[in-house]
């Protein structure tokens, strides 16, 4: 069992994502993240999803996917050379004193940005790869995390080489 | 200017469409309106589930697209086990549904229900239309998705305003489709056809593995040739019967849960095995680790996702059966030496036929085999589900594809009268019977409403051991002869036959069967025949869930 990172291109039609998802559930898929936009073509749309299995287990879904009449193109880009980043905003407690320097000291660290500021809270925005969030997350769970929110990973091929349909 | 529904039943006779089998409703009333005039055939059934299962069995009997057509809401939920025993069976059918006006959508208006979302996981793919502009282009598309690749159902939903709403008459039903997302492949790799072919000819022990796929690509005429040709034998699934006759030399039957014995030691003892047009489905495998295990795997199918599903493939071939067999055919060299292997075979054959106690009871294994000697290949036979599908498609003897239509993946109890009306439509000079057992003809027992109304010539050949007798056979094997629910209070059928007008026999020994059988056959419009069969008479072979196929119980009976 190992993460899975696929990029599925698909119609930017109502229910799209609906039919995704349910043909991920349905075949015993777990998703741990999805995140959904629109892409440089605008009758399409693009979807990353992370998901859990072996090799065959996700080759398998790979191809049901494939199957789904609005899904274009699913790619793996699993061990390939891509670009991954998740955006997250972290709600820490921050009272005034020495807590809300610290915690600005390691946003700094991370090259996170503080985008609003209360009197008893920071919300902090960072971008990065999975395992830069989680131990950000991590890090700032001593001063008390109030709320997070991650978008789910997005993902792209390094290199001239894109995840396109194949016309 | 146009209606919606003008356009939808123009849109339906381009695509060469002449019966529907559909029910009425409230959102489906300006649809009916422009029926009612068209030069479409509709057949009104007695629940929609039964239009659904006759589209299906217009469908397996032609080749063609069937179409059915309900209301919103009950109607569309309705045909719900239709539609998935159609996309279990891959049959191309469109499935119309009437739908609340698009202003009402997700309010929980009366009879609105979410059909696209429901039959999402059951369906090839499906529409809901929000604008009628998009009629003619869905329509064109449905039929296009259903018929092509991996054939399936495909579902389109019309709320009514897009049926009332006027469009301009120029509006075209586009003549191309495109659709990015969907490029089914036919041709098959060369170079794994030709390490295919390499493989067979090397083989001492290879074996066909046919199924329901042959049957959809119309492939069986290349499929007996390359048998033929490379002097390899072929067993059949359920779905596959008829693509190879019953009486030819090379047909082994059926194999799986109740297959021959001599097909299932084959798949055992085999070192090739060529899969065509099947998905190595758990009723055909048993127990997975144990199938074939001695065997290098082909498998042929136009559907990727079937390619090491539930066994690893050594040699996959994504294209249409028909297709490939026909490159198979003509890059062939050299076929492999097979005879040793036909000869084992053939003691197998001798040493452990088919056979049941043919005493002075009423057996249905005897009456599926007068109705085989009567028919003699011709006709088309329907099947409910359960033991009566079992002791048909092992006691019949097919000779030609589609003459064989049944509910193989879902399973589907009351599936077969309803289609056997489709398939009279389909194909409506030849005789068509409907073996049921009392349980499933009592499941869709209504529509003999709809054969009296309509004249609809289908004979039903009802095995009534007043059990739902596959599952009481499991009870009695497995589960201690604890009958718990299954034993079902005697029905006369005859009598609820004549209520409807339709004729009946009933017979109680085996001495009236052939006479019986005749007068059904004879007889101009639909018929019952109620046959008082051993109660208790059981599916033999057959392999236990869970065990290795060559390991089969019920075979030394005398």
């Amino acid at each position: 069992m190992k993460s899975h990172t696929l990029s599925v291109l698909v119609e930017n039609r109502a229910g799209v994502l609906s039919r995704v998802a349910g043909m991920f559930s349905r075949r015993g898929f777990n998703i741990e993240s999805l995140a959904v936009g629109t892409c440089e073509e605008p009758e399409m749309s693009r979807i990353t999803i992370v998901v859990n299995g072996d090799d065959s287990q996700v080759e398998q879904v790979i191809k049901q996917a494939n199957k789904l009449i609005d899904v274009i193109k699913v790619s793996d880009l699993t061990g390939r050379e891509s670009v991954e980043r998740e955006l997250a905003l972290i709600k820490v407690a921050a009272e005034a004193g020495t807590s809300r320097a610290e915690i600005m000291q390691i946003a700094d660290i991370f090259r996170a940005q503080i985008v609003d500021v209360g009197s008893k809270t920071l919300v902090l925005q960072v971008a990065g790869d999975t395992g830069k969030i989680d131990a950000l997350e991590k890090l700032l769970r001593q001063y008390g995390i109030k709320e997070l929110v991650r978008t789910g990973k997005i993902a792209i091929l390094r290199g001239a080489k894109t995840v396109k349909s194949a016309k | 200017m146009k209606t919606g529904a003008k356009i939808l039943i123009e849109a339906l006779q381009r695509e060469g469409v002449d019966t529907i089998f559909g029910y009425p409703g409230g959102s489906v009333l300006p649809i009916y309106d422009e029926l009612y005039d068209s030069s479409i055939r509709h057949i009104l059934v007695r629940h929609e589930q039964a239009a659904a299962h006759a589209a299906d069995g217009y469908a397996r009997a032609s080749g063609r697209v069937g179409v059915c057509l309900a209301t919103s809401g009950p109607g569309a939920c309705n045909l719900v086990t239709g539609i998935a025993t159609a996309y279990m069976d891959s049959v191309p059918i469109v499935a119309l549904t009437g739908q609340v006006p698009t202003g009402m959508l997700g309010n929980d208006a009366f009879q609105e229900s979410d059909i696209t979302g429901i039959t999402m996981p059951i369906t090839k793919h499906n529409y809901l239309v929000k604008d009628a502009s998009d009629v003619g282009r869905v329509v064109r598309e449905a039929f296009y998705i259903a018929r092509t690749g991996r054939p399936g159902p495909v579902l389109i939903d019309l709320p009514k305003d897009i049926s009332t709403d006027q469009v301009y008459a120029e509006t075209p039903i586009p003549d191309s489709i495109s659709l990015r997302g969907y490029q089914p492949t036919y041709r098959g790799h060369v170079r794994q056809i030709d390490k295919a072919l390499d493989m067979i000819a090397q083989a001492e022990r290879p074996l066909i593995y046919a199924g329901g796929g042959v049957i959809h690509s119309n492939g069986s005429q290349e499929l007996v040739e390359f048998a033929e040709r490379t002097a390899i034998p072929v067993t059949t699934t359920l779905m596959g019967l008829g693509c190879i006759p019953g009486d030819h030399p090379l047909n082994l039957g059926m194999l799986g849960m109740h297959g021959t014995q001599y097909a299932n030691y084959a798949v055992t003892e085999c070192d090739l095995l060529i899969g065509v047009g099947v998905r190595f489905d758990d009723r055909v495998t048993g127990k997975i680790d144990t199938f074939a295990p001695n065997a290098t795997i082909v498998h042929i199918d136009i559907d990727p996702a079937e390619i090491s599903k539930n066994k690893r493939v050594d040699i996959p071939i994504v294209g249409d059966v028909k297709t490939v067999l026909q490159t198979m055919l003509e890059r062939m060299q050299k076929a492999g030496r097979t005879e040793n292997w036909l000869n084992r075979i053939a003691t197998w054959k001798q040493n452990h036929p088919l056979r049941y106690r043919d005493d002075d009871c009423l057996r249905p294994q005897y009456i599926i085999q007068q109705l085989s000697d009567l028919l003699r290949g011709d006709g088309i036979i329907v099947s409910e589900v359960g033991q009566n599908q079992m002791w048909t498609a092992l006691y019949y003897c097919f000779k030609k594809p589609r003459t064989w239509i049944t509910s193989g993946g879902l399973g589907t109890m009351g599936y077969g009268f309803p289609a056997a009306m489709g398939v009279h439509y389909a194909r409506p000079d030849e005789p068509v019977f409907d073996i049921a057992g009392d349980g499933s003809f009592q499941m869709n027992i209504q529509e003999l409403g709809t054969v009296a109304h309509n004249r609809i010539p289908v004979k039903v050949v009802v095995l009534n051991n007043m059990y739902l007798g596959m599952v009481r056979q499991w009870q009695e094997l497995f589960y201690n002869r604890r009958y718990a629910y299954t034993e079902l209070p005697p029905v006369d059928f005859v009598k609820i036959a004549d209520a409807y007008g339709v004729d009946g026999i009933r017979v109680d020994a085996k001495d009236g069967v052939r006479e019986a059988l005749e007068a059904a056959l004879e007889a101009d419009g639909p018929f019952v025949l109620d046959f008082r069969i051993e109660r208790e008479e059981n599916v033999f072979p057959m392999v236990p869930a869970g065990a290795a196929i060559n390991e089969m119980i019920g075979v030394h009976q005398p």
